[in-house]
């Protein structure tokens, strides 16, 4: 689940807090939609000025003047409406995304665009990204502006983030080339509902990757999440090619993806295809957007399914949203030690060195110290 | 389609007060429906056509549409006077709200003398001119298809939703969650629908139901799957529901391929109004003039191009009865 777009926003001019996850008292401000526009890289001109978006699996094809689930088709030519756009900008902590195997301890530079392309019932941030572009306030910020405000807050880090960002890949890319010119990385929170050719251009700017799982079913993939599973698995295994730093967050949702025949499934597929390094975050749902009539997870019912995942063989099997279980800790698989301690979203301590365990020497994969 | 070419008044009228069956349409019907629901089996459609519309030119007459819009609404509500015929849908204090549909600009927009017409027979009714509110999803593409947009004062209101925001709420029903135009929830207890008649690429015809898709805040996430039954469950909020008294297809410009958008060589010039209370019936009536105009052109139906508007039968399903697709229970009246 993409991480609230809310708390500590940035008190700066740029973005009063708090910035826009919520739309402003009175109505969307007017904004000047050009300066927002430029044209889409992923789609393909049809006969009759249609346009087939190439960007998700989807592939809308989008009439004169029509909009597909995001951008819009004027005259046969497809537009981004969301480059620069950003109507949600805060400074996280890495672990906050989560990402707990690159750069722990550091914060992010995290921003969004409205928009998304699927509809997860569950969106904890359904107010702007199953929003329209114009429908939410949002402040033009290009990509060295965006580079310049990373630099300014110490973030090692740009994160794109809290809606989806496959939705604004000409943004983030790039926002992403100017952040490296900057000397900051770039990392994204998406659900990796890609076309493989605009996965490859998009996230091979990326210096690290989370993918929302959503679940190992094609059924709740359809009727949860309003897309296709099939797309997103291979997603992780071309982003695992591409040697990316890759974490995946399964949200377990009481009722419609917590059986163990599903993460029996999920960890035996990660195993087999992207290796037992990977880290796995088994994520606490709460209710939100249309599944209000849900629980919230149960804390044993997140502990069965890392067990699985343990017993599978998988070496980070994490729980999250759920401040102080011990789950958050990263343990050597080895010598079983503590070697991250995390309270919350803090890293408070550290003890990997040279990428490896300093108890047993066992390495530990990802990215620890910049 | 029973449709019953020249029909006389006296002959239509005679059809709708023959049948038996109580046909259970949308939640209200409005005051008209109340008191012909009940003594009719059938839902009514009345085409209206005036050749002459514009006549010579290529615009549209406003005293033949006014004339053309009350022969419409006598024969829809058996009266023998226009105001007469208002009157039985609405009531002096209403705030009326007309959707039109403004997404094909000035070539295939809700025509501005129709609702010209509509404005005027509206306050002979009764309705104050402030209390009624011309609107569509957004005030640009309203000034890009011709609309004057006029907010405040005391007389025909007419500006979009961008204007007012959505509500912050979200209200479901069946696969559909959305806000709803501020307009709609605040600004008017009653609602006409002003589509137009035409070609959809994705749901295969555009016309009455589908107009509500202006009414949300999200319409993009309802095109998959031909919008059904995205449609179906969006017309079934009781925010809609309840407000909707009557539609008013503008055909006088209609369009058999290429839409939504306008596309003037796909676009003929229909010349007529299609009335009714059920917007199922008169979508199906529609996507039968349609169906018609690609045979005429010799182009597919809509459903060998994959593309039938399917949605239309999931409105008139046992989980829905939004109103009827069955032919056999539509009368249709030409005039």
């Amino acid at each position: 689940m993409c991480a609230l777009a809310s708390g500590a926003a940035l008190g700066v001019g740029e973005f009063p807090a708090p910035l826009a996850a919520q739309p402003l008292l009175g109505g969307a401000q007017k904004q000047d939609d050009a300066q927002f526009t430029v044209e889409a890289k992923f789609y393909q001109k049809l006969d009759n000025k249609k346009i087939k978006c190439k960007l998700c699996p989807r592939e809308c094809t989008v009439g004169d003047r029509e909009r597909g689930y995001c951008g819009v088709n004027r005259g046969g030519t497809y537009y981004s409406l969301v480059h620069s756009r950003v109507c949600a900008a805060h400074v996280d902590p890495i672990e906050k995304k989560p990402l707990f195997h690159y750069l722990p301890g550091t914060v992010a530079f995290s921003l969004a665009t409205a928009g998304c392309n699927v509809n997860c019932k569950f969106c904890q941030n359904w107010d702007i990204s199953q929003s329209r572009p114009e429908q939410v306030p949002a402040e033009f910020t290009p990509p060295k502006r965006v580079a310049e405000l990373a630099k300014q807050y110490g973030c090692r880090t740009i994160a794109y983030t809290y809606s989806e960002p496959v939705v604004f890949s000409e943004f983030l890319m790039d926002a992403a080339d100017a952040g490296h010119n900057a000397g900051i990385r770039s990392i994204v929170v998406s659900n990796g509902y890609m076309q493989q050719e605009s996965l490859k251009a998009a996230y091979g700017k990326m210096d690290a990757v989370k993918i929302d799982l959503k679940s190992f079913s094609e059924s709740y993939y359809r009727d949860v999440v309003t897309g296709q599973l099939k797309p997103v698995l291979d997603s992780l295994v071309t982003l695992r090619k591409m040697d990316k730093w890759t974490e995946i967050v399964y949200l377990v949702v009481p009722t419609l993806n917590d059986d163990d025949a599903g993460f029996i499934g999920l960890a035996r597929w990660i195993k087999t295809n992207l290796g037992l390094d990977v880290p796995l975050h088994f994520t606490q749902f709460h209710p939100e957007y249309l599944l209000k009539n849900l629980p919230i997870t149960p804390v044993p019912t997140l502990e069965r399914a890392k067990a699985i995942a343990d017993a599978e063989g998988l070496h980070y099997v994490y729980i999250g949203n759920v401040p102080g279980h011990p789950a958050q800790n990263t343990y050597c698989p080895k010598c079983r030690k503590m070697l991250v301690e995390r309270i919350g979203f803090t890293a408070s301590q550290n003890l990997i060195r040279k990428d490896s365990c300093p108890f047993c020497q066992h390495p530990i994969p990802g990215v620890w110290h910049t | 389609m029973s449709a019953k070419r020249n029909a006389s008044r006296r002959d239509f009228l005679k059809q709708c007060f023959t049948g038996a069956a109580v046909l259970r349409a949308s939640g209200s019907m409005g005051l008209l429906a109340s008191a012909q629901q009940a003594a009719s089996a059938k839902s009514r459609v009345v085409i209206a056509r005036d050749d002459l519309l514009r006549g010579t030119g290529s615009t549209v007459d406003s005293r033949r549409m006014l004339g053309l819009l009350d022969r419409a609404m006598q024969t829809l509500c058996d009266r023998d006077h226009a105001v007469e015929a208002w009157s039985k849908l609405v009531r002096p204090g209403e705030t009326v709200g007309l959707k039109v549909n403004a997404l094909g600009g000035r070539g295939l927009s809700s025509n501005l003398q129709l609702i010209e017409a509509i404005c005027e027979r509206l306050q002979e009714a009764g309705i104050k001119a402030g209390d009624i509110v011309v609107w569509d999803r957004e005030t640009d593409e309203m000034e890009r298809a011709g609309f004057r947009i006029a907010m405040g004062g005391n007389g025909v209101q007419c500006f979009g939703t961008d204007r007012l925001d959505y509500e912050q709420e979200l209200v479901t029903h069946g696969s559909v969650g959305s806000r709803l135009s501020r307009i709609l929830t605040q600004r008017c207890n009653v609602l006409i629908n002003l589509p137009v008649l035409k070609d959809h690429d994705g749901a295969g015809a555009t016309i009455a139901l589908k107009n509500m898709y202006g009414v949300i805040h999200n319409p993009n996430k309802y095109h998959p799957n031909g919008c059904d039954p995205y449609i179906a469950d969006l017309n079934m909020l009781p925010e809609i529901r309840t407000r909707m008294r009557l539609t008013i297809c503008d055909a006088t410009t209609a369009q058999y391929e290429g839409g939504p958008a306008y596309k003037p060589e796909y676009s003929w010039r229909h010349n007529a109004l299609i009335v009714s209370q059920d917007p199922v019936a008169l979508d199906y009536t529609g996507w039968q003039i349609i169906e018609r105009k690609r045979a005429e052109k010799g182009l597919k139906t809509l459903e060998a191009e994959g593309r039938a508007p399917h949605y239309i039968a999931t409105a008139a399903d046992a989980g829905h009865q939004l109103g009827t697709n069955d032919p056999g229970r539509i009368t249709v009246a030409e005039v």
